[in-house]
């Protein structure tokens, strides 16, 4: 007689050991993602005498998608590598699927602080239209998925601690330091604007500052710029299901 | 159907050499069964390529008729194990790591709940319930595993050295508990604890450098070794040489001699006289495991050693 599994309770489990039981057992956990996302948010929004601030905080709910993948991957390696806990889920009727699922919206619960408060200046401060709105979000959705794959198929290859802290510094200059999301990429001298093209965060930038509707972009730019963030998470999606190491070999 | 057959499995780590070769058996997948062989011998790969942590290099293994290499989603839904290594998440309590295990395979909170305690109770570790796992005793670390192993739906349970670590104590109180639930689990733990071995389980089998020297139960081990008493020397000089038997060399370096019932008889009258201080027992599983894993001594060693006459 095969068990009757819930699928809500499997991706809870997830969510609870991640982020909700660090949370209550360790509360300054909150203090920390509250602050992560708003230190560069507020030298750009000083240092522009707040012109730039509806750019800054587009910026930040990049930041913090992206920053979700990076911790994502530094929780699994821990969890992986210092308590086994991926040899007791892999031998256990949870799939790789159902544990990366979880585990990421672990991370978007550990970041609630910080959304939340962003997304109330995002209000006050972004004025835009409702499709201008609907695309930051679209936009935020496929960064979270792109960051999260990514997070995820690395900490399936990290064998100890050391490494995966070498993996999100890699991962952090390429993705996140490299792209101008709290400012203008006009604000980048010309040989190295190129350079920030590397990461998919500058695509996702300028759709957003393209919604803020204080930078605009050709059409042709924001297409391309589509195009780049869907294809690129959905092959980094893909290979996070087909070639996370799950199963060792 | 109730079987587990291992079909020539082989293990190599990249650029190393076999960590497992050929091993090849076939064992009832009901009861307990225990795999002894000391530190390196390859346990941990074997449970890790039966769980479906780790591939064979070739070879593969079916449980219950389930291929571990080709239907590892079939077997999931019915396996869990404990890794050699594994610890209770650190910030959370056990109930805490246990409801949330019980989550991962698909309980309800609540289900969870109730499984959790009923395991918790069973161990005699309610009382560690909500103290964060980091701060519990190396034991109860490792009981809060067992628990949570037990705690499933799965029929077999991998348990790779579940009573490393633990008091006699708290050692005697796990096995009690594997002796309940053996009777509706499978069971596969490894130990380098012969004792457990001989007190637990219904199969043994012995791992050498990869090797499976020896499969069977206590019974039918005891058959392989032709005699059946030991006798060992205590004193440092005094050796004897047997006109039937072997000599090993156990654990404590000490050399003993196995033989017949009627030649120890026969040695243990001349040690007397000669006043050479010696013990004579059955074989226990111990010089059993000497036996196998080292084969007995050839004689010229000994005598270029130490001289015994
Ligand atoms: N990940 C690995 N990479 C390379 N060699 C390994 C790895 N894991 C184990 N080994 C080697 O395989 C052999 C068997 O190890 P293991 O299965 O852990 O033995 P046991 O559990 O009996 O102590 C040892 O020689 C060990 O060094
Ligand atoms: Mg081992």
């Amino acid at each position: 007689m095969k068990m009757k599994r819930s699928l809500i309770s499997q991706l809870n489990a997830s969510i609870m050991v991640n982020a909700i039981y660090a949370m209550i057992n360790y509360p300054i956990v909150l203090i920390s993602t509250l602050l992560a996302p708003f230190s560069l948010l507020i030298v750009i929004t000083f240092v522009s005498r707040g012109s730039l601030l509806p750019i800054a905080v587009g910026g930040a709910l990049i930041m913090t998608m992206i920053s979700a993948g990076t911790s994502l991957q530094q929780d699994l390696s821990h969890l992986k590598n210092d308590f086994k806990v991926q040899d007791m889920v892999v031998s256990s009727p949870t799939s790789s699927w159902i544990y990366l699922v979880g585990m990421a919206l672990s991370e978007i619960v550990y970041s609630m602080p910080a959304l939340i408060v962003l997304a109330v200046l995002a209000a006050l401060y972004i004025s835009s239209n409702a499709a201008g709105y609907l695309a930051i979000i679209a936009v935020l959705a496929i960064m979270f998925v792109f960051s999260v794959s990514l997070g995820f198929i690395l900490s399936t290859y990290s064998s100890d601690i050391v490494q995966s802290w070498a993996f999100s510094g890699i991962v952090s200059t390429i993705i996140s330091a490299l792209p101008p999301v709290y400012y203008p990429i006009t604000f980048i001298p010309l040989p190295f604007r190129y350079l920030a093209y590397i990461s998919p965060a500058t695509y996702a930038a300028e759709i957003v500052q393209n919604a803020t509707g204080l930078i605009s972009f050709s059409n042709t730019t924001i297409l391309i710029d589509w195009a780049v963030i869907i294809i690129v998470s959905a092959i980094v999606a893909g290979l996070a299901i087909k070639k996370s190491k799950w199963r060792e070999d | 159907m109730k079987t587990l057959i291992c079909d020539h499995i082989s293990k190599r780590y990249e650029k190393g050499k076999y960590a497992l070769s050929d091993v090849n058996f076939s064992i009832p997948a009901k009861g307990i069964f225990a795999l002894i062989g000391r530190n390196g011998a390859g346990k941990t790969t074997l449970i890790r390529i039966l769980s479906t942590q780790l591939l064979p290099t070739s070879g593969s293994a079916t449980i219950d008729g389930i291929d571990v290499v080709e239907q590892e989603g079939r077997l999931r839904d019915i396996i869990a194990c404990v890794p050699q290594e594994a610890r209770a998440v650190g910030w959370v309590t056990p109930k805490q790591f246990i409801v949330s295990y019980l989550m991962w395979r698909g309980f309800s909170i609540k289900e969870s709940t109730h499984r959790m305690n009923e395991a918790m109770k069973r161990l005699g570790i309610q009382k560690y319930m909500d103290s964060p796992n980091r701060v519990l005793s190396g034991g109860t670390k490792r009981k809060v595993l067992v628990a949570m192993a037990m705690s499933s739906e799965a029929r077999i349970l991998f348990l790779d050295e579940p009573t490393t670590g633990l008091d006699p104590i708290s050692r005697d109180e796990l096995w009690k508990t594997l002796m309940k639930l053996k009777k509706d689990h499978f069971i596969f733990l490894t130990t380098h604890y012969l004792e457990e071995a001989e007190k637990l389980a219904d199969k043994i089998g012995i791992l050498e450098g990869g090797k499976i020297m020896a499969l069977g139960t206590m019974e039918e081990l005891r058959r392989k070794v032709k005699y059946p008493y030991s006798i060992k020397i205590l004193s440092k000089t005094g050796m004897i040489k047997p006109k039937y038997g072997d000599i090993i060399r156990g654990v404590d370096g000490q050399y003993q001699i196995v033989t017949t019932e009627s030649e120890a008889n026969r040695l243990s009258k001349e040690l007397i006289d000669r006043k050479v201080r010696f013990s004579m027992n059955p074989l226990a599983l111990e010089d059993i495991f000497y036996y196998i894993v080292k084969k007995p001594i050839e004689e010229e060693q000994y005598e270029d050693e130490e001289k015994p006459y």
